[in-house]
């Protein structure tokens, strides 16, 4: 019924796995065909495995030697023609693999897309409707939220600022077609218009360039580690990024300045940042640390905030839940070894809806509960995971690229005469594709510009 | 109270969605009354005195493709014609008249007083005849029942109308006419949901009494141009209109007297549309402009009143005065009518079916202003609409609805039933996503059989059309085949054009894709035996042209089209759709698509909710399969 061909990574992605680019749809054969050029998936039997080189259509340069499966429908999980190319060589190559799909014709599968199909080509039983539709939202909702707390604000306000460019251009072509009387703007020209896409598609390449080495996204979402000095902070730190990054010592104030690591738990990508416990305090160096520590935790999109169960409640830890109190925060009660002091009521309560997890992070106790703890902060309970830095990274890459063609469009249409209000059809889809990366709607807001714009009436 | 007969349909009011309903219903042969007001004042053009513009000429097309008559009455009673965006592309063209006024009204009551099956009455109606939420008649004030199974109120902006000029207020219609009160109570005891809108005119000045020396004429075209495809006689002896500017001064005495605007002391609370601001609004919104436009349009050739397009205001009279004396040309120019704004009720479109039926009166349409748009053009295309379907509904016949690539009308009545408008709705051609597809040159390809169908088209205007169909198809399969050689004659004309040279022999519809070739130069190369006619021409040019585009266009909406024709059930329950998004849920309650197509144009449904949305569906499918 939908005859578009999708394709997505689909298992999990991590280094030293191995991933898998799946494509469903009419024209998956085709596309791999292309792929591999010394082959036919047309010809082979069904559910077969196949060695293969894959080599990028247009350098023509090998890419990487990869096992390819062959399924044809309707006996697959959507019950359309799928391929299946696995891949050894970690992200990179996983990466590169679905991008020459997705520019041979393949197109960026939405989240739960695959299960869709199958459900709506009758593959999947219809007492599972339901979880299907969860399964749509959840994973809709935080390859969202996951999306748009990556993106670099640099970037992100560079694009805003290019789609305020093109929506201007786009409501003059508008303002002299609705309003051709209207003397207050000069009727816009194929050169002022040939002059403005050629700049914005500049803009895109280097986008896309920025987007290629992988650097759109900001390297994890920025998780800061606070609380009162000694609690454990760089033992949290050191456990979550498997490496003994941050110094530990039994004297309160260790650490004075803030620290970076950046790993990946669950499938969430962090930038997590230790840093000096907050009190008030006279050694001047501490103090400078601790003013970091608030700059911090201000910038944080994640708090996970460390008290010590073998102390009873401070005002200090109070002070703690306050400042966290609007923010995504996860408080945990270390040291769970010793004799608990602290009331864990009391902690409850302060914490509110936010989760509140015991560990002893000597004994790497509780360590489980905190990584799922963090994953549901992002996915909302969603099970599976996968690298999604990874996922928009492709997206945005993929929106680039068309962008980058509808640009290209445009001038070509420009150089042939055609005119405007045709010519503006690519320049206005641009401003859309933009608008895809960063999330923003695009419903009615050509009119509101035109009308703020121009002042337009009879 | 009496039994004043009983009909298929009636149409409450008579302007120009009135108008347009009344006919369409008793074409298609349902036995149709039409109550207005006042019987002078049919069709009447309470703000400015013209038709058409960018997307409303081709909204005036389209109306006369479905066999409406607009297009027919401005052709016959204007004072000048133009066509606009001559110097862009094809989909942006679009023809504008200036009215006659008085001799639009008359000849448009000449032609309802002509129409089979309908007949015309002047009548206040008071009251809505219901029963179990299905529309039985009307009762009008001096006891008249009349009754029908389907009732079309079209009251434009008189329901609640209140007009308002500096400190003064008055309840009335527009030019004072009576306003409609009842039903308007009425409507809100039945749980619609009304908004208050406004609008505002401009005033009138004495045309003897303008320096036009002092302003820049703006004439019609030279060639005579017609909206209808039926006008056969075009109109030669064309009248002017003049264009002169605001300066400093005005803007200085406007803002002054600010407070003294209606609109600005905080007495209007309707919301007033960006699309026609007042005066006072483009001060305040651009304060920074140095001057605006102001052009002076007859409104008619027996009348010394001109329009004075671009002074919409509900300033004080005497500040209109004061105003106008500073404006060049109008130094001098007497007021006739002062501008006012005007106040009323509008229904909630999205309370609406497609076909205008409101979702909780069986047989009770709504059609024009009261739905909350604006201009005559928008106001014909839901009347005409209405009609139809009220009529369709009478003789147990199909429903018509356009979709967003058939027609304007389309976009228009779309948008009103989904997305609603919190100010009066004004079509522009960016409101359109397929604008390349609905063009004011194929209106009639894109609706001509649909109005044929519906016996709203002539035979001979229908024979007509298919004549034209097959010379342009003739004519574009004679240029996909035949290959022009690069003989020197040839060459020598392509030079004239300043094209280059062709390399070896080319098919003529490739060279008339090159930029620089028109079809009259393949028609000096390859001549046909007769010659086409201009519109055929026309067509044949645009298509071959434009063609690249135009396949991207159909693309998207044959697309579009497959949502369009997933179809949601009437009494699906939003609530037990696990996963849709609380927004979503609630549009979708208010909304009540008919198909998926429909409910993700809603604002607040996303790709996830639309993609729940078809599980659901599909869900409730394969259990119905099951059951059976
Ligand atoms: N018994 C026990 N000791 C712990 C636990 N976690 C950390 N510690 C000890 O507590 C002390 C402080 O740990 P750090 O990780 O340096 O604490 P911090 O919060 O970073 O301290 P500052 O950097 O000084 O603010 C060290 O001696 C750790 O070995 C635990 O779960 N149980
Ligand atoms: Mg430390």
């Amino acid at each position: 019924m939908e005859q578009d061909t999708i394709a997505a990574i689909s298992t999990p992605v991590g280094e030293g796995a191995i991933a898998i680019v799946r494509l469903s749809g009419e024209e998956a054969f085709t596309i791999a065909n292309r792929l591999f050029q010394t082959k036919d998936f047309q010809q082979v039997d069904s559910h077969t495995i196949h060695y293969g080189k894959l080599v990028d259509p247009k350098t023509n340069e090998l890419v990487e030697e990869v096992m390819v499966s062959v399924m044809r429908g309707p006996k697959t999980f959507t019950r359309e023609d799928i391929i299946e190319i696995n891949c050894h060589g970690g992200m990179v190559s996983v990466n590169r693999v679905l991008q020459l799909a997705l520019r041979e014709g393949a197109r960026l599968a939405e989240p739960g897309e695959f299960t869709k199909r199958a459900f709506l080509n009758g593959r999947i039983d219809l007492s599972q409707a339901e979880a299907v539709m969860d399964l749509i939202r959840s994973k809709t909702d935080r390859a969202m939220s996951v999306a748009l707390k990556q993106m670099d604000g640099r970037l992100s306000s560079l694009i805003r600022d290019l789609r305020q460019q093109l929506i201007e251009t786009v409501a003059h072509v508008e303002v002299n077609i609705d309003y051709p009387e209207y003397d207050d703007v000069e009727e816009m020209t194929h050169t002022v218009l040939t002059d403005k896409t050629t700049y914005v598609k500049t803009e895109v390449e280097k986008l896309l360039q920025t987007a290629k080495q992988g650097k759109i996204l900001r390297e994890g979402i920025g998780t800061a580690i606070i609380g009162k000095p000694n609690v454990g902070k760089s033992s949290l730190m050191n456990i979550l990024a498997h490496e003994n990054k941050a110094i530990v010592t039994e004297i309160p104030g260790t650490t004075r300045d803030v620290i970076e690591e950046y790993v990946n738990v669950r499938g969430v990508p962090l930038r997590l940042i230790d840093t000096a416990g907050i009190r008030e305090t006279e050694d001047i160096v501490e103090k400078i640390g601790v003013e970091r520590s608030r700059q911090a935790l201000q910038e944080a999109d994640l708090i996970l905030l460390v008290l010590n169960g073998n102390e009873s409640f401070t005002e200090e830890d109070a002070a703690l839940f306050e400042a966290a109190k609007d923010m995504d925060f996860i408080a945990i009660v270390n040291k769970s070894d010793l004799e608990m002091k602290l009331d864990l009521d009391q902690v409850r309560q302060a914490a509110g809806d936010a989760p509140v997890i015991t560990t002893s992070l000597i004994h790497e106790q509780g360590i489980d509960e905190l990584e799922s703890a963090i994953g549901d902060t992002f996915f909302d309970g969603s099970i599976d995971s996968g690298d999604l830095t990874y996922v928009s990274n492709v997206r945005h890459i993929q929106l680039l690229e068309q962008a980058e063609t509808a640009l290209q469009d445009a001038l070509e249409a420009m150089e042939n005469d055609m005119p405007l209000d045709l010519v503006q059809i690519d320049i206005t889809r641009t401003w859309e594709l933009l608008g895809e990366i960063i999330g923003e709607d695009v419903n009615d807001s050509l009119i509101d510009q035109l009308f703020s714009q121009f002042c337009l009436g009879k | 109270m009496y039994d004043a007969g009983r009909y298929d349909v009636i149409v409450i009011g008579a302007g120009h969605a009135g108008v347009e309903a009344g006919l369409a219903a008793a074409k298609r042969g349902a036995k149709t009354l039409m109550l207005t007001l006042n019987l002078d004042l049919i069709a009447f053009m309470p703000c400015n005195p013209s038709v058409g513009g960018p997307a409303k000429g081709v909204v005036v097309r389209e109306i006369d493709a479905l066999g409406g008559h607009m297009g027919k009455t401005i052709d016959k009673t204007h004072i000048q014609m133009k066509l606009l965006n001559t110097s862009k592309g094809p989909a942006v063209r679009a023809l504008r008249a200036q009215a006659d006024k008085v001799l639009y009204q008359q000849e448009m009551k000449y032609v309802i007083e002509n129409q089979e099956n309908l007949t015309l009455r002047q009548g206040m109606v008071e009251k809505l005849l219901i029963e179990d939420d299905q529309i039985k008649g009307v009762m009008t004030e001096t006891k008249a029942c009349y009754y029908a199974d389907q009732v079309i109120v079209t009251t434009g902006t008189f329901m609640r109308g209140k007009v308002l000029i500096g400190d003064i207020e008055y309840e009335s219609g527009p030019n004072n006419q009576r306003p409609t009160i009842l039903l308007s109570e009425q409507l809100e005891e039945l749980g619609f949901e009304l908004v208050r809108f406004k609008t505002g005119t401009p005033m009138r000045v004495n045309s003897h009494t303008i320096d036009y020396s002092k302003t820049e004429i703006q004439p019609g075209d030279e060639v005579p141009r017609a909206f209808s495809y039926e006008t056969t006689e075009f109109i030669t002896d064309q009248i002017p209109c003049w264009l002169t500017y605001t300066g400093e001064v005005t803007h200085q005495i406007i803002d002054e007297n600010l407070q003294k605007s209606a609109m600005y002391s905080g007495a209007e609370r309707g919301a007033g549309p960006r699309y026609c601001p007042s005066i006072e609004d483009k001060i305040v919104r651009f304060n920074d402009k140095p001057r605006h436009q102001v052009f002076l349009e007859p409104e008619g050739r027996k009348t010394d009143e001109v329009y004075v397009q671009g002074l919409s205001t509900s300033l004080p009279e005497y500040v209109q005065k004061k105003l106008l004396e500073t404006v060049p040309g109008l130094e001098n120019a007497e007021i006739m009518r002062a501008g006012y704004a005007i106040e009323y009720d509008a229904v909630v479109p999205t309370q609406l079916w497609p076909t205008l039926e409101t979702k909780k009166i069986a047989g009770l349409y709504t059609a024009g202003q009261i739905n909350g748009t604006s201009g005559y053009e928008e106001a014909a295309a839901q009347g005409i609409m209405a009609g139809i379907n009220a009529a369709a509904q009478a003789l147990d016949k199909e429903p018509l609805i356009l979709d967003r690539s058939q027609a304007y009308i389309g976009v228009l009545i779309d948008d009103l039933v989904t997305k609603g408008t919190d100010e009066p709705y004004r079509l522009l051609t960016s409101r359109a996503e397929y604008r390349l597809l609905l063009r004011h040159d194929n209106a009639d390809l894109r609706l001509t059989d649909i109005g044929y169908d519906m016996e709203m088209i002539t035979e001979e205007r229908y024979a007509m059309f298919n004549r034209k169909k097959d010379l342009i198809q003739d004519e574009i399969a004679r240029l996909e085949k035949t290959r022009i050689k690069p003989t020197k004659e040839i060459q020598e004309i392509i030079e004239e054009i300043g094209g280059s040279q062709l390399k070896d022999g080319i098919l003529a519809a490739d060279l008339l894709r090159r930029p620089e070739v028109k079809y009259d130069t393949i028609k000096r190369i390859v001549p046909t035996e007769d010659q086409l006619p201009e519109d055929v021409e026309e067509q044949v040019e645009i298509h071959i042209k434009y063609e690249g585009y135009i396949k991207k266009s159909n693309q998207q909406v044959e697309k579009m089209r497959k949502m369009e024709n997933k179809l949601i059930p009437d009494h699906i329950n939003y609530d037990e759709v696990h996963g849709l998004a609380t927004e979503a849920q609630d549009k979708l309650k208010e909304v009540r698509p008919l198909s998926v197509g429909q409910a993700s144009r809603i604002a607040g449904v996303n790709p996830a909710d639309v993609s729940i949305l078809l599980v659901y569906l599909e869900q409730g499918m394969r259990s119905k399969v099951s059951n059976e």
